[in-house]
């Protein structure tokens, strides 16, 4: 992971453009079939492609039409409204985009939303509510195991993933296996802590 | 991003069908997505070869000693199988110590051994000179770049990119057999003749043909309890390899009856140390001459100012695997 984060924002904003640029251009009003058919263009580029699907998120089927592109993570946020999923880096690095995919903790940010149909997609959002917070929640608040907030929902759903899993054995295993969600706040040690704390609450 | 057709082919033989040209597979996406977010990789179509439906491709199978695993199977999936752990730790080993839980979720072990190197020139195209994205067009890592991460072993004037994955160097050491679905039919590869060195072309990174879908990977024998995957880099988790070994043992009482060793973050292709398994065959496991084995594995090495460490470190890597497999109850 040597690249820096600013060069590849550079990236692959321009390269979002270049693809949203040529697709509007091309597109017809009547392009919404379940897989558009292409038929390439003169110039041999492809065009546009929308697809409707419907995805289960936090129990509720919801149905769109998505650009192919779309990831996971963007649909969510931008679609549906549900901004709880950050973006961080958006090239699987950090883990603020982790989402529950069929119980299991995935990168949202790597996730085409396309590939989500058919699976079961809990969010943030879906994990507790603001009078009953998840156990993990009330954790993370009761141990202030954040300083800024950007990375906790992440940390959140990936830790509650972790114990389900059974992988928070120790300190060094619930370490190792939240290494995939970065906190540059470094509030590291309170979320070992939270963990921990959530653990009892979960299996007791 | 490009626009890209998105398909579910029901069936591994139609996924096959239509891949080939710009028609290139979709696993768990996790180097694919990355990849055409930095529009690296170009695909006008993918073909999302999670959801078929005519058989299992995932799976995890013991047949007395030989091991046979299927292409879709999960990262996470086979680090956590009880068995594998026990029977062959190294396999468990090099896919747990690899990239983050979250991404263990997703991505499958065909796609992993497919991943492409990290190499930041090849990641970023506003560098226009890359072999391996653009043939031809030169290298800018030999061209002044920053080579830290750059490989010492199987590079050429064209490329030193490094092969990063982990899984791939345990399969290589367990003398694994690639089992594919072409065009024309079924047909097995030895692991060890999957990927190309780059030679002057390094965008021909495997012999796979066109259409080819991996569909399991088999390991007539699989039974190693006495092994291990080191893997050093710069923090303790969720990085990739400066250095590594994946290495397997059998004694004879104190004589090695069989060894494997191969290495990682050092080469630009998953790295079988063949010459320093012969030079320990037969032989006590002593420091001394796990030190001469580990110069001979690294005595064709290349290195640049910035990557010259890895020498040093690859063997240091190679000798304390072997150590702590010797010192382990067999
Ligand atoms: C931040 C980050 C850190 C990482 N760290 C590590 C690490 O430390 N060690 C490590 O080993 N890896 C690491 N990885 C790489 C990761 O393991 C790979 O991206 C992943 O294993 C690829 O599998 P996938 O299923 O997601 O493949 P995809 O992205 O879906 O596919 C990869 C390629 O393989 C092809 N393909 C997929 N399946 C098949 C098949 N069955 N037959 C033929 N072709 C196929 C696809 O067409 C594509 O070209 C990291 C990745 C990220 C993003
Ligand atoms: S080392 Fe290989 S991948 Fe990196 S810039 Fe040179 S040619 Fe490209
Ligand atoms: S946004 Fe960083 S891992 Fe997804
Ligand atoms: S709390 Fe700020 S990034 Fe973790």
């Amino acid at each position: 992971m040597s690249e820096t984060p600013d060069r590849m924002d550079f990236v692959s904003r321009r390269g979002l453009m270049k693809g949203g640029v040529a697709g509007a251009a091309i597109l017809p009003a009547s392009a919404r079939a379940q897989t558009a058919s292409s038929s390439e263009d003169a110039d041999g580029t492809v065009p546009l492609q929308r697809m409707n699907v419907t995805l289960d998120v936090n129990g509720q089927a919801r149905q769109l039409t998505i650009d192919t592109r779309s990831t996971l993570l963007d649909v969510l946020r931008h679609d549906l409204d549900l901004t709880g999923s950050k973006k961080g880096c958006d090239h699987g690095q950090c883990g603020a985009c982790t989402v529950h995919i069929d119980g299991e903790r995935r990168l949202s940010c790597l996730t085409l939303a396309a590939q989500a149909e058919g699976h079961e997609i809990v969010t943030i959002e879906g994990l507790g509510s603001e009078n009953a917070l998840h156990p993990m929640q009330q954790a993370f608040v009761d141990n202030d195991a954040f300083q800024c907030g950007y990375c906790t929902p992440g940390q959140i759903m990936s830790a509650v993933a972790c114990i389900r899993e059974g992988h928070a054995g120790s300190d060094a295993e619930i370490r190792e296996y939240m290494s995939g969600n970065l906190c540059r706040c470094a509030a590291y040690p309170n979320i070992v802590a939270a963990v921990k704390q959530a653990k009892s609450g979960m299996e007791g | 991003m490009r626009p890209f057709r998105y398909e579910r082919p029901a069936t591994a033989a139609r996924a096959v069908a239509a891949a080939g040209g710009e028609a290139h597979f979709l696993a768990g996406g996790t180097t694919m997505v990355d990849l055409m977010k930095l529009d690296v990789m170009r695909p006008e179509r993918l073909l999302d070869i999670t959801q078929l439906e005519d058989g299992r491709y995932d799976f995890i199978d013991w047949d007395g000693k030989s091991l046979r695993i299927g292409a879709l199977t999960a990262m996470a999936t086979l680090a956590d199988d009880d068995e594998v752990r026990r029977r062959v730790p190294m396999l468990s080993d090099a896919l747990w110590l690899a990239a983050s839980p979250q991404i263990r979720k997703a991505a499958r072990i065909g796609g992993n051994v497919l991943q492409r190197t990290r190499c930041a020139y090849f990641r970023d195209t506003s560098y226009a000179q890359c072999n391996k994205r653009e043939p031809g067009s030169g290298c800018a890592a030999l061209d002044g770049g920053v080579t830290r991460g750059h490989a010492v072993l199987g590079t050429s004037s064209a490329c030193i990119a490094t092969y990063p994955g982990d899984f791939a160097q345990s399969l290589i050491a367990l003398d694994a057999v690639v089992e594919i679905l072409g065009k024309d039919g079924p047909r097995a590869v030895r692991f060890a003749e999957l990927h190309r060195q780059p030679h002057s072309r390094p965008d021909i990174e495997t012999t796979l043909e066109e259409g080819d879908l991996i569909v399991a990977f088999s390991i007539p024998d699989a039974d190693f309890p006495r092994s291990r995957y080191l893997k050093v880099r710069d923090r303790e988790s969720y990085a990739y390899a400066l250095a590594s070994t994946a290495g397997a043992l059998r004694m004879d009482g104190d004589v090695v009856a069989d060894i494997r060793i191969a290495l990682g973050g050092v080469a630009t292709v998953p790295w079988r140390a063949r010459e320093a398994e012969e030079m320990l065959k037969g032989s006590s496991i002593s420091e001394d001459g796990l030190e001469r084995a580990a110069e001979a594995a690294f005595a064709g090495a290349s290195t640049t100012e910035d990557n010259a460490y890895k020498v040093d470190l690859g063997k240091r890597t190679m000798v304390r695997t072997f150590l702590e497999l010797a010192r382990m109850e067999g």
